[in-house]
């Protein structure tokens, strides 16, 4: 069973976000990260799952029976059909149909998607932002160090929901009305992705600092390699620990930050809907007994989230010996 | 929220009305998505605030059940001569200050309701004089015929002259108010209930008049009003018999508040219009893949997108059987000869031909604009004509917002930037002329407001000249007629798009009795609520 | 020391500074607020008429000037929706948010904490792994369908608790309090067991954390040869020892939870700021979201403010190093 992780909901740091800094790569190798991964069933599961979940959106399109995103494929006469197994599903509905028509699987299958989607790029573009923001600040010191952490100090006051649905909003109004479905996906990588930058700057900045007066930087300034090059080759992987755990965490945190801006009605558009787009139109419709539109894609969030987070507390404890 | 001490105040107060009258008095409660804004009842045209501002406030004459004109502070009223009518005034009648309610009141009401900053000008011509004859009578003399003239004014509250003046709020409030006004947070009218309390946004308590000049039809001895937006909320509400009353229920529930042991919905269709729009003046549309031309200019586009649309589905699955389809851009109830318009039938395969002959094989791409929290499940339908377009071949990018950004791209301040929308109307004054006039009338010429809210810009020099007929034919029957040949030529034109009448869904508990009017106005002075 | 919190003071007026920057000018250029106040039907002259009085007419510079003269002395101007004064509204929703928060805090931390004690203690016990599994799921539920199901049970199904609002409140001065009535009692349960139920996770695995590490010190294997009482380890050192960290989370986590209020209220129908705030962003009201911006960063610097400074006090060594421990 995992140990301990401290989820860095909202943007604030929790003081416990480092883990020990060292050679990630080799500790990873070493035998025994794997011996405890095979130890924990739980782990291996929350994989097995999280593995089926990536597969299933990348070949969407050759297990859904529609694609949900194309408006010609639904038909009204097929709304709200109730799940397969129940006296009024219909064949090829499995898990339902909503009040257009369409097909709930395909509509998980497709949304989990977007969610997917805009979480990777999310952390991918937080996660770059941070690294290559700490390894500044880190590295170079002084001005430059106290600029970009006061901006990390601004930001961290503010939860990053808070500061998502800001930048949705920023965004929206910079470009008008007139942002698509896909515009859309790159408001929110772009909105989600500045929300969670702080952790790995600060992550990062604080390994720098230790690694940049060890000997081997020393060195290889002296033989007169760029800033850079030492920056990325030396310093760099030995910070990958704990930035690969805040990343993982992160994962969750930005699918869940997508499902709440899409409930506040700042995310996905109806026409083409992400897990939190469809938990939010399903909603709706609890009341009204139609139960399959809301419960099947929350639970495929909840299990999605479920086993990221169980995941990185398995890495985060893995890379973190001491406390096994 | 309510005050301990204003509690223990009302109960108080609640045990003296108690052993006053013998009938017991009950305690309404009732949520709305909406909340009531400014008190002040020149400041906002809009039907709720129209609505909750009805409980204190009256006007010359009000609309009864069926929402036919009927006496209120006038008691009768004639028109001597075409130009001039005569209103002659309810005796008798109190402000909740205890004020007389005279003729120079309503002097006063008809210059403040059209003073600036008053958001209810239509309601009287700037040209029309009023004129005090005696202290209960009073004259409109008006320029040109207008046999419609009190046709609004069933929310043209009148204030009391002297409390407005005292009190520094002769003139209106105005929607911008930078300070709020005495008039927008306090009421003097000489309705059914007083204002208690105000808490914009949480909580609105009125207490009944015990000096109304009517007869109550209703039980109530308070109305606390609660504004709950969200549509679960509400409706949890409502089964947890935390409210009696909530409005509207949404289309999804209504089974299932149907099927709860303490409510029911009630339901009717409202006199609000949905209908699609299209852009028909621009020489290229501005949201399209075609270049050069606009579409939407060609009849047959328009009527290929007209038979593409399949109103039926749209009713029985997105409105779940609770709209009526509409031939035309007003209600049944508001047009006695309705009856004689059916709409073009669904007819996919038509549609696909004439834009094969307009030049469109393929079909072509537009952006619609829609409105995802103005109208019932209008995202929905929007959605559902997107798909309905798509299969004959249309590809229709749907850009469903907030009325707040929509209404600010799609209305004439945003310079109308809309290529495709949908849009819902109710006539102000529940005639015909209004829809002919605001939102189907040229808007060619840039001083006159006629066309203000056609978005799509619809324009026919013969239909213009009939609506300027219809507002001065006095006799009823020559009138509807000119009517019928006005909208015969906009829907040979496939002018718009009319899609439903939506209905009205009241949730209501099964202890109180309510009346529903068309005009989804809910109003407490008819409701009867049962001991608890 | 008198530098060290001069700096830090210097530190919170900028982030309030730029704060007040980001608020202005995100909002200022948010929507239509225009089209929010008139009918459909209003001529265009009067809409610029509207326009105009309201300033918006004006430089960005000059409107941005006024804007933080206005707010320095706490005055955010009127609503567009309500016409009432802004500083008003948010002050009359503020008890409703701070009491939710702070119910949810408390909920928090006492669950929290026996949770994590408990679960550190008897690591391997099924009720510590039925704790692991809820703190799992209190993390990977939105918040939203958290309060969706709560409802759908508890009021709807059971009856038991009501759906939506504070129930009844009693005013003392400015304040208005749902703690001295039964029924506000009641409606403040579900939304502080859906707000709490996140950092009832946090603290749970936090302590559980803490707890672990500290009983590896040598400092308790020292107690513990001393010839301690296990009781005495536990709880006299051990989670004594926890304590500190957990109630520094607890309160810099306190913004957070104010913040996040925004959700909980809108499922739930609380009348505080962040019910207040969602109908501003949809109404594009302007005035209130601005406001509200700048109130709830100010709680947060100041809370932010008062955790370094009582963290310095505590622990010297932190005075040179704790920079921005937010």
């Amino acid at each position: 069973m995992s140990d301990t992780v401290v989820p860095h909901k909202a943007g604030s740091s929790a003081p416990r976000a480092g883990v020990a800094s060292a050679p990630w790569l080799a500790r990873l190798g070493a035998s025994d990260v794997f011996y405890s991964f095979r130890r924990s069933r739980l782990t291996m599961a929350a994989a097995a799952v999280t593995l089926l979940f990536f597969l299933i959106a990348i070949f969407a399109p050759l297990l859904a029976v529609q694609n949900p995103f194309d408006p010609a494929q639904l038909q009204l006469m097929n709304s709200r059909i109730a799940p397969l197994w129940t006296a009024d599903g219909q064949s090829p509905f499995l898990l339902g149909t909503d009040e257009q028509g369409r097909d709930v699987f395909s509509a998980i299958l497709y949304g989990l998607r977007i969610s997917l989607t805009v979480g990777l790029l999310g952390v991918l573009f937080s996660g770059t932002l941070g690294i290559v923001l700490g390894l500044i600040a880190g590295y170079f010191g002084g001005a430059v160090d106290s600029l970009i952490m006061r901006i990390a100090d601004v930001q961290l006051t503010f939860p990053a929901i808070l500061i998502a649905l800001l930048i949705n909003g920023v965004v929206k109004s910079v470009f008008g009305n007139r942002l698509d479905a896909m515009s859309m996906l790159a408001v929110l990588v772009v909105a989600i992705g500045l929300s969670f930058w702080v952790q790995y700057a600060r992550t990062v900045r604080g390994s720098v600092m230790v690694e940049k007066n060890k000997d081997y930087v020393a060195a290889a300034q002296l033989i007169g390699l760029p800033a850079p090059v030492i920056m990325l080759r030396h310093v760099l992987p030995n910070t990958m620990g704990p930035v690969l755990v805040i990343a993982t965490i992160n994962l969750a945190l930005a699918v869940i930050t997508e499902a709440t801006l899409s409930f506040l009605g700042s995310g996905m558009p109806d026409t083409m809907p992400s897990l939190g787009t469809l938990i939010r139109i399903g909603n709706n419709y609890l009341f009204a007994g139609e139960w399959w539109i809301v419960a099947f894609p929350g639970i495929t969030l909840a299990a999605l989230i479920l086993s990221i987070n169980l995941l990185g507390d398995w890495l985060r404890d893995a890379l973190n010996p001491k406390l096994r | 929220m309510s005050v301990r001490r204003t509690l223990v105040a009302a109960a108080t107060l609640a045990i003296a009305a108690s052993l006053m009258s013998p009938a017991s008095s009950q305690t309404l409660r009732y949520a709305n998505q909406g909340d009531l804004k400014s008190l002040d009842p020149y400041t906002l045209n809009e039907t709720t605030t129209h609505a909750h501002l009805g409980q204190v406030y009256e006007g010359l004459i009000t609309r009864d059940k069926e929402l036919k004109i009927a006496p209120a502070l006038a008691e009768s009223w004639e028109t001597p001569e075409p130009t001039r009518w005569r209103f002659h005034l309810r005796k008798g009648v109190k402000f909740h200050n205890g004020d007389p309610f005279t003729a120079d009141d309503v002097v006063f009401s008809a210059d403040r309701v059209r003073a600036k900053g008053s958001n209810l000008q239509t309601r009287i011509d700037a040209d029309v004089k009023v004129v005090k004859v005696d202290d209960y009578t009073v004259d409109f003399i008006l320029t040109k015929p207008n046999p419609i003239l009190n046709s609004q004014w069933d929310t043209w509250y009148i204030m009391d002259k002297k409390w407005a003046e005292e009190n520094s709020a002769a003139a209106p409030t105005p929607a911008a108010a930078t300070t709020p006004t005495y008039a927008s947070l306090h009421e003097n009218g000489t309705g059914a209930f007083t204002v208690e309390s105000h808490q914009p946004g949480v909580k609105t308590v009125f207490k009944v008049n015990p000096n109304w000049w009517r007869k109550p039809e209703h039980n109530l001895k308070e109305i606390i009003f609660t504004p709950i937006a969200s549509e679960a909320t509400r409706v949890a509400a409502l089964l947890s018999g935390e409210v009696d009353i909530i409005e509207p229920v949404p289309l999804q529930d209504i089974a299932r508040v149907d099927a709860s042991p303490n409510a029911q919905v009630l339901k009717g269709p409202e006199i609000r219009t949905i209908f699609i729009g299209m852009d028909q003046t621009r020489d290229e549309l501005l949201f399209s893949n075609v270049k050069g031309k606009n579409p939407f200019k060609d009849i047959r586009v328009r009527e290929a997108f007209y038979k593409a649309i399949d109103i039926e589905s749209i009713k029985t699955r997105v409105m779940r059987g609770l709209s009526t389809p509409s031939a035309l851009m007003i209600a049944p109830q508001l047009f006695a000869l309705s009856k004689d318009f059916t709409r073009p039938k669904f007819d996919p395969d038509g549609a696909k031909k004439l834009l094969t002959e307009a030049g469109y094989p393929d079909g072509f791409e537009v952006t619609m604009d829609c409105p995802n929290d103005r109208y019932v499940n209008d995202a929905a339908i929007c959605q559902a004509v997107v798909g309905m377009l798509a299969r004959v071949g249309v590809k229709i990018n749907l850009l469903a917002q907030p009325k707040a950004q929509y209404f600010a791209k799609v209305l004439k301040p945003g310079g109308y930037q809309t290529s495709l929308y949908m849009l819902g109307w109710t006539p102000g004054t529940l005639d015909s002329h209004n829809v002919m006039y605001d939102i189907m009338g040229c808007r060619d010429d840039p001083k006159s407001p006629r066309g203000e809210t056609n978005l799509g810009g619809y324009c026919n020099k013969e239909f213009d000249k009939l609506t300027d007929q219809v507002l001065q034919e006095i006799d009823p029957a020559k009138r509807n007629l000119l009517i019928k040949q006005a909208f015969e030529i906009a829907m040979k034109d496939y002018a718009y798009i009319p899609l439903h009448q939506q209905a009205l869904a009241w949730g209501v508990s099964k202890k109180l009795k309510v009346v529903q009017r068309a005009d989804n106005q809910v109003l407490p002075y008819w409701m009867v609520k049962q001991d608890e | 020391m008198l530098a060290f919190t001069l700096h830090r003071a210097i530190q919170a007026i900028g982030v309030m500074i730029a704060v007040g920057i980001i608020a202005f000018s995100m909002f200022r250029f948010a929507g239509d607020p225009v089209n929010q106040i008139v009918s459909l039907d209003t001529p265009p002259a009067e809409r610029a008429e509207v326009r105009k009085s309201l300033g918006l007419d004006d430089p960005v510079i000059v409107q941005f000037a006024r804007y933080v003269g206005n707010a320095a002395q706490f005055k955010f101007g009127v609503s567009y929706q309500f016409r009432q004064p802004v500083t008003a509204l948010l002050m009359e929703r503020m008890p409703a948010t701070l009491e939710l928060a702070t119910c949810a805090t408390v909920l928090a931390m006492v669950f929290g904490i026996l949770m994590g004690v408990y679960s550190a203690l008897r690591r391997d016990t099924l009720l510590a792994k039925a704790f692991q599994a809820i703190s799992l799921i209190g993390i990977s539920l939105p918040t939203f369908l958290i309060g969706i199901l709560l409802i759908y049970l508890f009021s709807v199904t059971l009856g038991w608790l009501p759906s939506f609002g504070r129930g009844d409140v009693v005013r003392i001065g400015w304040w208005t309090t749902g703690l001295l009535t039964v029924s506000g009692l009641k409606a403040l349960i579900m939304p502080s067991v859906t707000l709490g139920l996140f950092q009832m996770t946090l603290i749970m695995r936090l302590v559980r954390a803490e707890m672990l590490e500290v009983l590896r010190t040598d400092y308790i294997r020292f107690a513990r040869a001393r010839g301690l009482t296990t009781r005495a380890i536990h709880f006299g050192h051990a989670l004594k020892n926890t304590l500190v960290p957990v109630i520094t989370v607890a309160g810099l986590q306190f913004g957070s939870v104010i913040a996040f209020a925004i959700i909980t209220e809108t499922v739930f129908q609380w009348p505080g700021m962040g019910l207040l705030f969602v109908q501003a962003v949809q109404n594009v009201d302007i005035p209130i979201m601005a406001a509200y911006l700048l109130m709830v960063s100010l709680i947060f610097v100041t809370i932010n403010f008062v955790v370094d400074i009582l963290y310095t006090v505590v622990d010297p060594r932190l005075r040179s190093t704790i920079s921005g421990a937010a």
